[in-house]
């Protein structure tokens, strides 16, 4: 069947995303880099888990490359990955017409509304691991789930207040849209701007879905995972007495408890959760552990956020 | 008198929520109005709803409402002047009725005379009320989930508010709501217009104004435009008719503000998976209407709503989009498909230890292993009955049944779980009625379902389903109130249907007692399941509650006859006779029970020699005959032959109340009387209780 989209006109992947950042930025979102860490999802960067939490306006913009192990396909499934990219806008609190703004950022790369049938769809969002949750939608463009819209409520088991709205955006499936391809491995990343040559996702980043499935499924040591998990859990749940006894118990001053490492044991605890998700890959986690070893990592994460929260209240100009 | 109107401008409310919303709106509109004293008694009112918007139109509300003279009492006069003067609280009553002490006049009472104060109170004007009291209202309605927005949180409402129109004629009723005051702007369609906010006229041009931007308020307008464009887009193909689906209509009608409708292609090669994946698909996950030919038999198109008219620019662009989508999602059903078929179900029941039933009840390789026995036992029973039944077949279904629940393509369409195992279970050779028992297993999943075709699969069903209440009870998790988050109450109605509607030779108590409860689980449930079976009764079989009452009185084992006698009892309710015999029963047990209460037990025997008057004699030898004449038609559940029967004692029975007097000084005479009485009720109450029947009115 002959395409009637004018795959030529259609945003290349890098283009994609400069053009969503520069939408952003142009709307007074703080551009961010990936965070660097192994996480499965924009959400848990802490620009994002831990930044809507208190009082304090924030407008961020970043790409985050999300991995999730047991999503893999070894690179065979044309749809399915190990590491996507996400798209991920924070707006605390957020703009009256949010969504007017967001279907402004769908024209500045290339759609026409008018072209396309587009509805928001009820979809709620829950990471009972972070004691989180919002409602909100995820944007339908022709049937392709393209966007997830949500309006925060909660983090970390604490209501929030403003609240967050947080729009992500499924690059991949976006670039697959515009480009209109069966697979995501054909998505044209980049094309030269003198000789016009293309390179594709697949030529970019095929091997990598290859090796992460293979590692993911058969090769991580099982025995290396739980004692890693063990030690990034021991090492948070040590910075949680210190924070006891920093934000509470010793009467340390501002700087002090500026300083106290908050970020480190998110790290730490963001170390566990993807541990735990190789771990499950893996089917080494038995149906008696796994309620068990969720409420260890859910333990570590909703802590870290209490602290934050509780530093951020200490320390209210910084 | 000026119509009312109010619109509630809102980001996309979900659509599950909408019909419901609407209603809401509108009643508490209406009852604020009425209590209000501006409307009057049959008023007609409208509302309407759109992803982004609820509405609601009144016609003719007063714009003032009625001056109000009332007359109020106060002090007694003793206490209200001391000495000719007036005192504090003479005083106070009259400033509290707003007049000087001087305009205060004196009534008589039986108690003595009293100060009395007359007030008019002042009737607001319609926007007043409207302003002041709407906003609580609509701050009032349930949402099944909400949200905070505003910082402070000074509400809760589905989505964001972003605008409020409200007109009492042409007049702006400025009422606030989330931090909105209501003007008379509006916005239409998101895309199909200007997205600029414009001026509704008056609420009688409110629906054309929005029809003119692209949106079609009206709900039941917009559900007909569904429905005839997708009978018009199927006729483009031959023989086709779209797949009849009321629950997907209601869906995608609270999708949409201008509704559309788009017929898209499939390869017909996606045809070789089972139809039950490809509608799921389809409908569950893209809201796709399946199309199929005359012989039913799923044709490779589909249709999907809009919410956008369609041009010959766009359609082929959004026609592209929602074919490429199906193709991955068919793709990947494919994939699972063909990946689950390599590992055979048998091969599956390992795997069942890893996946967990409930915490405490373990595994599912522990459940099935449970329900095979379970299953086993049942089957037995039956057997021992002359059913006709293939054990070894239940025996093969309960082991594999669960073992789809470790298949990719289950784990992907969970709400076909049991249809993917008996597609497997078909496709890798085992015997038919095990692939059957495994497909039908979750029948009935509500009221509207069928039960499972074979005796097979009603066993499975039955074992399944009796295992996991009867575990719940006994761990304590038993439904309370409106909480029941293992849906025992479902299952159990499904064990009630396939009692009462399959040819299983099978009791409640057979089906209790397999499960082997303690004693006080025992009883919990028998309780549990009478509930069930008064709901099954009254809201699947439509019988009246008096009916349901004296049915189960006689009792509920056999469920079968349960409601073979409650459709027979129901039948002949409509007869004058029934009645009258069902009134006289309840006088006879008034009688016994009086007479027991005084210490008059009736003897079991009735002593024809002491039978005195010719009516009493006759009651004895027809009552005797229809006794013995209802035990040969009850074995032939011929109960409405039996009913026939006792209808026509009437005329002994009158002719019996008539002209004897039961409770004479003769002891001897007034216990073999109770003992006729006595003997009658109880030999004619094996069908029902007919002393439940209500007869007045």
């Amino acid at each position: 069947m002959p395409s009637v989209v004018e795959k030529k006109k259609s945003l290349t992947f890098q283009e994609l995303l400069f053009t969503l950042q520069r939408f952003w930025a142009e709307h007074g979102c703080v551009l961010q880099q990936p965070y660097d860490l192994e996480i499965g999802a924009g959400t848990m960067s802490p620009d994002t888990f831990l930044r809507v939490l208190g009082p304090k306006p924030i407008s961020i913009a970043y790409a985050q490359p999300s991995r999730r192990p047991a999503d893999g396909r070894y690179g065979e499934n044309p749809n399915r990955l190990f590491r996507h990219t996400q798209l991920q806008v924070i707006l605390k609190p957020p703009p009256e017409r949010v969504q007017e703004l967001y279907l402004e950022s769908l024209v500045a790369i290339g759609i026409d509304l008018a072209q396309h049938d587009i509805k928001f769809e009820e979809d709620n969002w829950e990471w009972p691991v972070g004691g989180a949750w919002g409602v909100g939608w995820q944007v339908m463009l022709d049937g392709q789930e393209i966007t997830q819209f949500t309006y925060f409520q909660q983090c970390g088991g604490m209501d929030l207040d403003p609240i967050s709205g947080e729009i992500t955006y499924g690059l991949e499936r976006i670039a697959q849209f515009l480009q209109d391809l069966d697979s995501i491995y054909d998505i044209v990343w980049s094309r030269d701007p003198v000789t016009g040559r293309e390179l594709t996702y697949g030529q970019v980043r095929l091997h990598e879905e290859q090796q992460f499935s293979a590692y993911s499924f058969d090769y991580a040591d099982v025995p290396s995972l739980w004692k890693h998990l063990e030690l990034y859990e021991a090492e948070c749940l040590a910075l949680f007495a210190r924070a006891k006894q920093v934000l509470v118990e010793e009467n340390t001053d501002t700087l002090q408890v500026l300083r106290f490492p908050t970020l480190g044991a998110y790290e730490l605890a963001l170390k566990c959760s993807h541990t735990f998700n190789l771990l499950d890959a893996r089917g080494a986690i038995s149906v008696t552990e796994r309620v068990g070893v969720m409420a260890r990592i859910r333990n570590l994460i909703v802590g870290v956020a209490k602290i934050y929260a509780e530093q951020g209240r200490l320390t209210p100009a910084a | 008198m000026p119509d009312f109107l109010l619109e509630i401008g809102l980001e996309e409310v979900p659509a599950r929520m909408l019909a419901s919303a609407q209603a809401e709106l509108l009643r508490r509109a209406l009852a604020v109005l009425a209590r209000e004293q501006l409307i009057s008694a049959e008023p007609t009112a409208h509302s309407y709803s759109t992803p982004r918007r609820l509405a609601v139109l009144i016609r003719d509300v007063l714009t003032q409402q009625p001056d109000i003279t009332e007359e109020t009492t106060g002090p007694a006069i003793k206490i209200a002047f001391k000495e000719g003067v007036a005192t504090p609280a003479a005083e106070a009553f009259a400033r509290k009725s707003g007049v000087a002490v001087a305009e205060l006049k004196t009534i008589s009472t039986p108690k003595g005379d009293y100060l009395a104060a007359t007030t008019l109170k002042r009737g607001r004007t319609a926007a007043e009320v409207l302003a002041a009291e709407l906003p609580k209202e609509i701050a009032a309605i349930y949402w099944a989930k909400n949200m905070y927005w505003r910082a402070g949180k000074p509400e809760r409402f589905v989505r964001p508010v972003l605008w409020l129109a409200c007109l009492l004629g042409e007049e702006v009723v400025p009422l606030t709501f989330a931090g909105k005051t209501a003007g008379r702007a509006t916005y239409g369609h998101r895309v199909l217009s200007s997205g600029e906010p414009f001026e509704i006229v008056n609420p009688d041009s409110y629906l054309a104004q929005l029809e003119g931007e692209y949106v079609l308020a009206d709900v039941e307008l917009r559900r007909q435009k569904i429905r005839k464009a997708l009978d018009h887009v199927t006729r483009t193909i031959p023989r086709a008719r779209w797949r009849e689906d009321e629950a997907l209509v209601d869906a995608v009608t609270h999708l949409s503000e201008w509704p559309d409708v788009l017929l898209g292609n499939f390869e017909p090669a996606y045809l070789e998976l089972p139809q039950e994946v490809l509608v799921t698909v389809m409908r569950d996950h893209q809201k796709y209407f399946a199309v199929e030919d005359a012989n039913g038999k799923l044709a490779p198109h589909f249709l999907t709503v809009t919410n956008i008219a369609l041009t010959d620019e766009n359609a082929p662009i959004i026609r592209q989009g929602n074919e490429r989508v199906l193709r991955a999602r068919f793709n990947d059903a494919r994939f699972f498909w063909e990946f689950d078929q390599r590992t055979l179900l048998t091969d599956r029941v390992k795997l069942l230890e890893h996946v967990t039933f409930q915490k405490d009840l373990g595994s599912y390789a522990e459940k099935s292993e449970r329900v095979r026995t379970l299953a086993g036992v049942l089957a037995a029973i039956s057997i021992s009955r002359d059913a006709l039944l293939d054990a070894p077949a239940i025996e093969a279904a309960a082991i594999l049944a669960k073992t789809d629940l470790t298949t990719e393509l289950v784990k992907e369409f969970t709400e076909l779980q049991g249809i993917i195992g008996g597609l497997y279970a078909r496709s890798q050779g085992l015997p038919a009625n095990v692939a059957e028992a495994i497909y039908d297993q979750y029948l009935p999943a509500s009221a509207g379902d069928a039960i499972p075709r074979s005796a097979e699969g009603c066993i499975l069903g039955l074992a399944d389903r009796i295992d996991t209440i009867a575990n719940m009870f006994a761990l304590g998790m038993e439904p309370t109130g409106s909480k029941d988050p293992f849906a025992l109450r479902r299952a159990a109605n499904a064990i009630v249907k396939i009692l009462a509607e399959s040819a299983l030779p099978l009791s409640l108590t057979d089906v209790l007692t397999a499960s082997a409860p303690t004693p006080e689980v025992s009883t919990k449930l028998h309780t549990f399941f009478s509930e069930r079976i008064d709901f099954y009764l009254r809201e699947a079989r439509g019988q009246a509650y008096d009916v349901v009452k004296a049915v189960t009185a006689i009792g509920t084992d056999d469920l079968r006859d349960l409601v073979a006698r409650a459709e027979a009892v129901t039948a002949a309710r409509g007869s004058e006779d029934f009645l009258a015999v069902s009134a006289a029963f309840k006088r006879m047990k008034n009688i016994l029970t009086q007479a027991r209460a005084k210490g008059d037990t009736p003897p079991s025997i009735v002593d024809h020699d002491l039978l005195l008057d010719p009516a009493e004699k006759l009651l004895a030898i027809t009552a005797s005959a229809a006794a013995s004449a209802i035990e040969e038609l009850q074995s032939e559940r011929n109960y409405s032959e039996a009913l026939r029967v006792i209808a026509a004692l009437r005329p002994s029975i009158d002719d019996f109340f008539d002209k004897v007097m039961v409770m004479v000084p003769e002891d001897d005479i007034r216990a073999n009387r109770l003992a006729l009485l006595n003997r009658t009720l109880e030999d004619l109450s094996r069908i029902a209780d007919f002393s439940e029947i209500v007869t007045a009115g």
